[in-house]
């Protein structure tokens, strides 16, 4: 069984249909991409996915769990966790806070005991900054665990938002654009991170990416979507070749 | 500049994070404690209002600062304190029974009140609280019966534990009381800033739609953190009118909701010190005009001089200061601790407050 499914999906904002029919399976341990140009779709797939929007047919299903019987903070649980293609971290906090977050879903302790800082909350608080902390080795954050978001620069705030996100220890994990805006050396540390995700950590990733060739190295499998529809999946190799997918991008005028 | 090199995860979550601030702070206590012996009556009186003040403040403050709600209305959750506690002593429930349970009362009553009022954002948030602000001014008058009406009521004696507790033949008393309560309400406030629930809010205040796909319940959150903060200003507003000794529906008009916010954004929005630099400026405010305007020989009483000066200190801090006091002493010790070192754009204010939808 796949470990999340969608099947005949569709979603429509007032006239504009933005996912048509749409039916796609991430299997465990995979790398998947969804590609295709501005507009296609690709985050209101995502969005579909942490149930902040309800799509008009279709189903969605995480491990055999429907999704669409989930409210947005409940899908978190289930062991899905991702990040936003124009980085929603909290500003205001550290990058410590921010990854602590992350832990939201394992706490374990009520208000009351909270409010008195038990020695069950004591506990629990070491256990959350310890796996923290190996996500902060992970990705290299030490020098900035206790900046404030608000000063550090574009990059480091994407890698804290992916940091976020593994911090919940989920089975999937949803990255929408991870290496926009970054260097070149940004983007090729992500793509070791991406392997590593997989590798090391056994997280299937589905990313949305427009960076080829990132794509092409990190991912099993490719779907690409144009106006909501798809157009192709398979391979990277594939995909990249196809004439549906070829004519989509120069029809639109977006080199991919 | 003092460089911490943490080796347990207990630096991070300890209150105080070295033996240099714990002795500041216990050197502060000290201060506190010792106050009775080193001012006159008048001035004891004087530094338990900023006392009290600063509980109802830290109220507030872990709504406004903390989740980034708005509130006009914590005058009446003041008003709902204090008339619990009176009616409760008055039912013969003893004061340090009925002051934490109308504590409690209040929480729960604003978290209901929440419900409906927090699906709403921003100003409409602000507009909604001041008409309950408003309404709670009439309630009064409307519930005769109970609260005295426009006539008001006197609050009854207070004893703890056999000790009578009055302002005038026992101020030290008091002032103790109300140093109690705020030291109770801040160990409280801090065990929650480093606990799960704070960081709720946190994510609540800086980004509605990430703090979901964490798994944070909006509603929840915010209901609670409505509740909580309608309980702690309860007891702010409690300790309010029993040491006024008299008080009626004008003591809580939603005047006061609108002082209350003013000195948690002059003290320093989302600080714990914030709400007590505040309060420090709201109470010793009043003085520092009759002073001025003695001084300029004007013996005539200027009607609202108080809360217009007020107003126009909350403005220039937006403009000038928006992280108040508490903000501007941070970056003045951050300025020297690393000079030469220190970056201008190092606490940039990023438009945090009323982000709403932004999935695009
Ligand atoms: N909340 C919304 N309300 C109305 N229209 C929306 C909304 N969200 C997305 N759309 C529209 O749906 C279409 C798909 O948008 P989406 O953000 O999913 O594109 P995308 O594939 O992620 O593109 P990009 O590569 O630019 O991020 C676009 O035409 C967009 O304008
Ligand atoms: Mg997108």
């Amino acid at each position: 069984m796949s470990l999340l499914t969608l099947e005949n999906v569709t979603l429509k904002f007032g006239g504009l249909t933005a996912v048509n029919n749409l039916s796609m399976q991430v299997e465990e341990g995979q790398v998947f991409a969804l590609v295709g140009p501005n507009g296609a779709g690709k985050s209101t797939v995502f969005n579909l996915i942490s149930r902040f929007y309800t799509p008009v047919s279709g189903k969605i299903s995480f491990a055999g769990t429907d999704l669409l019987g989930l409210a947005p903070d409940e899908v978190p649980s289930l062991g899905i966790a991702r990040t936003f293609q124009n980085i929603e971290l909290f500003d205001q906090a550290t990058v410590l806070e921010n990854l602590l977050v992350g832990r939201h879903r394992h706490r374990g302790t009520n208000l009351v005991q909270q409010m008195f800082h038990t020695p069950a909350v004591r506990a629990e608080e070491r256990a959350h900054r310890e796996a923290v902390e190996e996500v902060i080795d992970f990705l290299d954050l030490q020098p900035y665990r206790n900046s404030r978001i608000a000063g550090l620069p574009y990059g480091v705030r994407k890698v804290v938002e992916v940091g976020r996100a593994l911090a919940s220890k989920p089975r999937l994990l949803l990255l929408d654009e991870p290496a926009s805006g970054l260097s070149v050396e940004e983007t090729q540390n992500m793509r070791w991170w991406i392997d590593d995700i997989r590798r090391q950590m056994g997280i299937t990733v589905l990313m949305v990416e427009h960076d080829m060739g990132l794509v092409s190295k990190v991912c099993d499998k490719v779907l690409a979507l144009a106006d909501g529809a798809m157009l192709a999946q398979g391979t990277p190799a594939e995909v990249q070749s196809h004439p549906a997918v070829i004519e989509a991008y120069l029809g639109t005028g977006d080199a991919a | 500049m003092r460089i911490h090199f943490k080796t347990s995860y207990d630096d991070d979550i300890r209150l105080f994070e070295d033996g240099w601030k714990l002795s500041l702070y216990a050197a502060l206590l000290a201060l506190m404690v010792a106050l009775p012996w080193l001012i006159d009556d008048f001035y004891l009186g004087e530094a338990t209002n900023v006392l009290i003040w600063a509980t109802c403040g830290l109220g507030l403050m872990l709504l406004t600062g903390q989740t980034g709600q708005a509130s006009l209305g914590h005058s009446a959750f003041m008003a709902l304190g204090c008339y619990s506690t009176v009616l409760l002593m008055e039912a013969g429930v003893p004061f340090i029974v009925a002051f934490p349970l109308a504590g409690i009362i209040t929480g729960i009553v604003g978290g209901l009140i929440a419900i409906p009022a927090l699906k709403l954002h921003g100003v409409y948030l602000a507009i909604a609280t001041l008409a309950l602000a408003i309404l709670t001014d009439d309630l009064i008058v409307m519930l005769e019966p109970w609260t005295g009406g426009v006539g008001g009521k006197f609050a009854p004696p207070i004893t703890v534990f056999g000790l009578e507790v009055n302002r005038w033949s026992n101020p030290a008393a008091w002032y103790y009381m109300a140093l109690i309560v705020v030291l109770v309400v801040t160990l409280f406030y801090r065990n929650l800033l480093r606990a799960p629930m704070g960081r709720a809010f946190a994510a609540v205040r800086d980004s509605e739609i990430s703090a979901q796909a964490m798994g944070v319940n909006l509603a929840r959150t915010k209901t609670i953190a409505f509740g909580m903060s309608a309980g702690i200003t309860g007891l702010g507003g409690a300790l309010m009118g029993l040491f006024a000794e008299v008080f009626n529906n004008e003591t809580f008009t939603f005047i006061l909701s609108i002082q209350l916010l003013m000195m948690i954004v002059v003290g320093g929005l989302g600080f714990i010190h914030g709400a007590f630099l505040g309060a420090i400026v709201i109470s010793f405010l009043p003085q520092a005009l009759s002073i001025i305007t003695d001084g300029i020989g004007s013996n005539v009483a200027i009607p609202g001089l108080e809360i217009g000066v007020f107003g126009v200190i909350m403005i220039l801090f937006i403009l000038f200061e928006p992280m108040g006091l508490y903000g501007r002493w941070l970056k003045i010790r951050t300025f020297f601790q690393l000079f030469p070192f220190a970056r201008k754009d190092m606490f940039r204010r990023q438009k945090s407050y009323l982000k709403t939808e932004r999935l695009r």
